[in-house]
């Protein structure tokens, strides 16, 4: 079941991929989907089949890599972290492949479109199903490489193609951690199998390795090339900057990659990990740094921004964050619970939007709408939905989870429990504020935009709008039902999760002040209301303090210039030392002091020599005579001495 | 070991067709077309021997298999000695899998003098497994040596506008390094009295004499792989070789290169080979940081392909000198995945430069709107290149980084930036060329992949999917081999664990 699981997904995008021209459009999509949802019945049927086991189901398929002691094959790991994400990926991934017969109507592209869907899901669902951390590594590069092509589906789009590579390079970016972190662990271990490197993590504990000449901790260093890894695959900052720029994609995929499962990859991999990085404190300290950072800068930027889009992929980078501080203070529950809910919200947000962006003919820009919530009612009360789920309103999904991550990370009672929890916090204020000046330009006031678009509006078709209920259905529902999660996480979690004695934060939650309990819910309600006093009841409000902090808002406009400082210090240097090495360096030095170097000097000896033989006899007798007499006087100078 | 001299088979049949190629008559048409089809079927069944020859090995032990050695030289003791290890027969096998690809991708792109052009592919095949297969120093040298004729009659004849210059630049670097292996075999001869490969591997050197030795191999080889900074011929050969040559330049003889350290340089000469280590490990970090920072900036096609095989060799050198069994089996997986996807990139240059007649980046756009299929293929390469897992380019970059972490972190973490980089300018390549809007009046009618060029790439792109997501059948055959190459140049059992240089 668990191998048909993984792999149904692959044979529908072999289908749709290679014989895509003879199935057509129709036969194509058909290919893809219906194992798809094939694939979701089962996960769910295992989900609820492997939580409250002792044990994990090993699928072991054949042997990758063999060489020496190092040995990596390829196998299917279930346990409950998994099942959860087996879950997650193939439910969203089904709805996504369903929604997107709607919105890709018309492309010309649809077969190899569902192609790439396909093969996203059966590397996503490697990766979650890996057994060693070389198959999770295929199915981490796997679902990059789907998220570069998709990104850059429309291929016609200069922005698209370079919103794809830069996609693809600052993943390398984490990915030359993550790769170093493999072969360090399998320097310690002897071995990069998850059970064999989580029985020997104890006995690590507190030792050292020698690293580019230091003398450092070897778990904290191990953990924290890895982490590099979900870094850059979970867009924290530092290596966030691709994922705005990914919305250059169909709004499917955003949903779909950029939102709901590969984006969540980092969460994933380091609580599968937690085994090991339970026992490296500094290293969960610098995850929750860097989570909560991240959280409060993405919302910041989130702030400000017209791209309905991109609104949403800061609220992404965000809420990611959110769930890598709850793994930086032990609550890994509480960070998965947090996915869980997070990815049937979120991709009810994105493909709301998609729908609203496909009312309007591909118009993104939020200041260019308003008013829409006559025309499309259904989408209105949907994204209602996602918001209200997003920003943490009781009894909607997010509620319970983004409560009990801020809760959690209190409960830590460390300073950086305490930094991520007023960050949280802060962010949190923030999350409700965009996601209703959202709502509020998008859907009310007056339509500002283009009024021909506004006439051919309409409302999405069933097949777009069928998705949607699902996962709004998600959206209330998911809290309820993944509580277990970080209710009883013995019992839910079993061997999958590792939480050290007196790490136990999950339960720490549980004891703190009640004014920590009401804070989030009361930022959520401050952020919605702020947010109505500026957009609803007044107006003027943002421009005039647009106007009045014209610097912090174009540095929040300008996302704190990332971008800017990478192009003049990574591409522009690279490009100019290329550059230089080749015509100075190859062209020049090694050229000119080599080949034609010895080339040049032998033409100018030759021509040299060629002056000598002038033909006249008294040159020739005055060059014996010279050296004659030169020989003689060495004879002389050394011969009789 | 058999009947049948399998080896010799191997070696020779390629020549036995370039002679009945000899003794074509007729007009110049009947010539061309027989031409073609002798040495396409020569090339098979000599692929089909290869293949005889690799399931045949016994993956079991390290000694030399489907053993030759008849006296050549007796009064010298030198001997028609052949044979082959889990280091070599793959090797063999890789250069007979690639010339049957080379005859069809020159099938119509060579117009003139086919009947040479051909008999220079067959001769050039036999002095390749030759290599591969001597274990008698003078036998090697002989079919090393003797390569460099047909490959300079490729690139000169049929070569571009500037081939002369390429050539010229070819020649003096190689003309150096043969110089001096031929003065270290002759000092090998006078020390030892033999030039049998075997024997000398078990012979010990002096290590002063070994250093000597170890530079004079190192001149050759460095040269052939090419490290840096004595890789400038290879842009400018490869830019003017025709499009099956460059596949052969950077498919095989580049993997000369490696096979020499492999074979000569580790096991006869461990003190040496220890002793220059960094300086090995010097050379390749900056071959892999300055070479691929210099392909990013490359406006053409074949010279930024060039550049690339220069840095993913240095992936190879520095896993050869790990001494580790991760270290040298990547190195080796490299040389074989390299082999496979740089040949196949320059067909993938081939097959535009039939079309447009220009190798430049810029000259291109948009190419997927026309040539679906062309686009996949380009990609399966280009990703193979980056190094991604599943292809056969992960398995071998990935095994060195094992390797050599063990040995070196810093080494590592330097060659590891190679894979960022190698990522740029592949993705920037191949966005320049396939994707965008197609713009160019004369691409709008250009025509997707035809069936001989589909037949050409469909070996390639499985051989490149195998090898990255089953690469036991490669890495079985050489297991006892490495293990046995590590007890010969291990000098001291244990060198110490993470050190800086």
């Amino acid at each position: 079941m668990y191998a048909a699981i993984v792999f149904l997904p692959l044979i529908g995008a072999a289908l749709a991929g290679l014989l895509g021209r003879w199935l057509g459009h129709k036969g194509a999509q058909a290919a893809t989907c219906l194992p798809l949802i094939a694939s979701a019945v089962l996960a769910w049927i295992a989900l609820f089949g492997v939580v409250g086991t002792e044990e994990h189901v090993s699928v072991l398929l054949f042997t990758w890599i063999d060489s020496g002691a190092f040995e990596a094959t390829w196998a299917l790991r279930v346990d409950a972290l998994t099942a959860v994400m087996l879950v997650v990926v193939t439910t969203v991934s089904a709805l996504v492949h369903v929604y997107s017969i709607g919105y890709m109507h018309g492309d010309p592209g649809v077969p190899r479109f569902f192609a790439y869907l396909s093969l996203f899901t059966f590397s996503m669902l490697m990766l979650v199903t890996a057994d060693n951390l070389l198959q999770l590594f295929f199915g981490w590069e796997g679902v990059g490489l789907c998220s570069y092509l998709l990104i850059g589906f429309w291929y016609k789009k200069p922005e698209a193609n370079a919103a794809a590579i830069k996609a693809f390079l600052v993943n390398r970016v984490g990915d030359f951690g993550f790769a170093l972190g493999i072969v360090g662990v399998f320097l310690v271990f002897g071995s990069i199998d998850l059970d064999t490197i989580f029985d020997a993590a104890p006995d690590a504990a507190g030792t050292t390795i020698r690293f580019l000449g230091a003398e450092v901790d070897t778990l904290t260093t191990l953990c924290l090339l890895l982490f590099m890894g979900a870094m850059g695959k979970s867009a924290q900052l530092g290596l966030h900057t691709w994922l705005p720029d990914a919305m250059e994609g169909p709004t499917p995929v955003s949903a779909l990659i950029h939102a709901a499962t590969m984006v969540t990859a980092g969460v994933f991999m380091v609580a599968r990990l937690s085994p090991l990085f339970e026992y490296a404190p500094t290293a969960l300290d610098v995850v929750a740094f860097v989570g909560a950072s991240t959280a409060f800068f993405a919302a910041t930027v989130g702030l400000v921004q017209n791209d309905i889009k991109r609104v949403i992929a800061y609220s992404t980078c965000s809420q990611l964050g959110y769930m890598f501080f709850a793994l930086g203070v032990s609550a890994y529950g509480a960070g998965i619970f947090h996915l869980f809910t997070h990815a049937f919200f979120k991709a009810l947000l994105f493909l709301g939007s998609g729908s609203v962006i496909h009312a309007l003919h591909g118009e993104q820009d939020m200041r260019n709408m308003g008013g829409l919530r006559k025309v499309i009612p259904v989408t209105y009360a949907l994204m209602w939905i996602g918001s209200l789920a997003l920003a943490g309103v009781p009894f909607f999904a997010g509620y319970f989870s983004k409560d009990i991550i801020l809760e959690a990370a209190f409960g830590a009672d460390t300073s950086i429990g305490l930094y991520a929890f007023w960050l949280g916090i802060a962010s949190a204020v923030m999350t409700a504020f965009y996601s209703w000046r959202l709502l509020f330009m998008t859907f009310h006031g007056t339509f500002r935009g283009d009024h021909h678009k506004l006439e051919h509006a309409h409302e999405s078709p069933p097949v777009m709008l069928v998705p949607l209920f699902v996962l709004a259905a998600g959206a209330i529902a998911g809290g309820y039902l993944g509580v277990p999660m970080v209710e009883e996480p013995e019992h839910f979690w079993g061997p999958a999760l590792l939480v050290l004695p007196g790490h136990d934060v999950l339960e720490a939650a549980h004891h703190v002040p009640l004014w920590v309990k009401i804070l989030p819910i009361a930022a959520g309600l401050i952020g919605i209301a702020v947010a109505y006093w500026f957009y609803i009841a007044n107006p003027a409000v943002p421009r005039a303090l647009a106007a009045r902090f014209g610097a912090l808002y174009r540095f929040l406009l300008n996302k704190w210039y990332f971008d800017e400082l990478y192009e003049a210090v990574f591409v522009r240097k690279a490009k100019a030392l290329g550059f230089g090495l080749w015509k100075s360096g190859d062209g020049a030095v090694i050229d000119g002091l080599g080949p034609d170097g010895i080339s040049a000097m032998t033409l100018n000896l030759a021509q040299r020599s060629k002056r000598l033989q002038s033909g006249y006899l008294y040159h020739y007798a005055f060059a014996m005579l010279i050296g004659v007499a030169a020989l003689v006087t060495w004879y002389i100078v050394y011969g009789a001495g | 070991m058999g009947n049948a001299p399998l080896l010799s088979l191997i070696v020779f049949l390629p020549l036995v067709g370039a002679a009945a190629i000899l003794l074509i008559r007729g007009d110049a048409a009947v010539v061309a077309r027989n031409a073609r089809n002798v040495a396409l079927w020569t090339t098979l069944i000599t692929l089909a021997l290869a293949i005889v020859l690799w399931v045949g090995f016994d993956p079991s032990t390290a000694a030399f298999q489907f053993v030759e050695q008849v006296p050549w030289i007796p009064a010298y003791g030198i001997n028609y000695h052949m044979g082959v290890d889990g280091i070599s027969v793959l090797l063999v096998v890789l250069s007979c899998f690639l010339m049957p690809i080379c005859i069809l991708a020159s099938w119509s792109a060579i117009q003139t003098r086919v009947r040479e052009y051909m008999i220079a592919f067959l001769v050039l095949e036999t002095m390749m497994n030759g290599v591969f297969c001597a274990l008698d120093f003078v036998v090697f040298y002989f079919f090393f040596e003797g390569m460099l004729i047909p490959m300079f009659l490729i690139i000169g004849v049929w070569g571009g506008s500037r081939s002369v210059y390429a050539a010229f630049k070819f020649f003096l670097y190689t003309l150096i390094g043969s110089v001096l292996l031929l003065l270290a075999m002759l000092a090998m001869y006078f020390q030892a009295g033999t030039t049998d490969v075997p024997t000398l591997m078990a012979t010990e050197f002096d290590h002063g004499l070994q250093r000597w030795l170890w530079l004079a191999f190192f001149a050759s080889f460095a040269v052939k792989v090419p490290m840096w900074p004595l890789h400038t011929w290879l842009p400018d050969a490869h830019v003017e070789a025709p499009t099956a040559g460059s596949v052969i330049l950077a498919g095989v003889l580049l993997k000369m290169g490696g096979y020499g350290f492999l074979r000569f340089s580790l096991p006869m000469l461990p003190e040496a080979s220890a002793y220059f280590t960094p300086f090995i490990y010097t050379l390749s970090i900056v071959a892999i940081i300055y070479t691929s920072l210099v392909a990013l900036m490359q406006e053409d096609m074949k010279k930024l392909i060039a550049y690339s095989s220069v840095a993913h060799m240095g992936f190879v050198t520095i896993g050869i000198f790990t001494l580790t069994t991760q270290g040298i089996e990547g190195g080796i997986v490299q040389m074989l995945s390299h082999g496979i996807v740089s040949g196949a990139l320059f067909l993938c240059v081939g097959v535009v430069y039939d079309r447009i007649h220009s190798r430049l980046i810029e000259r291109y756009g948009g190419l997927v709107h026309r040539m679906p299929v062309y686009a996949f293929v380009f990609m399966v390469f280009m990703l193979a290149s980056v190094g991604l897992p599943g292809t056969s380019g992960f398995v071998g970059e990935f095994l060195v980084l094992t390797g050599v972490f063990q040995v070196n972190t810093l080494v590592a973490v330097l060659a590891t930036t190679g894979i960022i980089l190698g990522a740029a300018y592949m993705l920037w390549l191949y966005r320049r060329v396939v994707f965008g809007e197609l713009v160019r009046e004369d691409l709008k009618a250009i025509l997707d992949l035809n069936r001989r060029e589909i037949a050409i790439f469909v070996p390639l792109v499985v051989g490149v999917l195998v090898m990255g997501v089953w690469p036991d059948p490669f890495l079985r055959v050489m297991h006892a081999s490495v293990a046995n190459l590590m007890a010969q140049a291990t000098p001291v059992a244990d060198t110490p664990i993470l050190v800086l240089p």
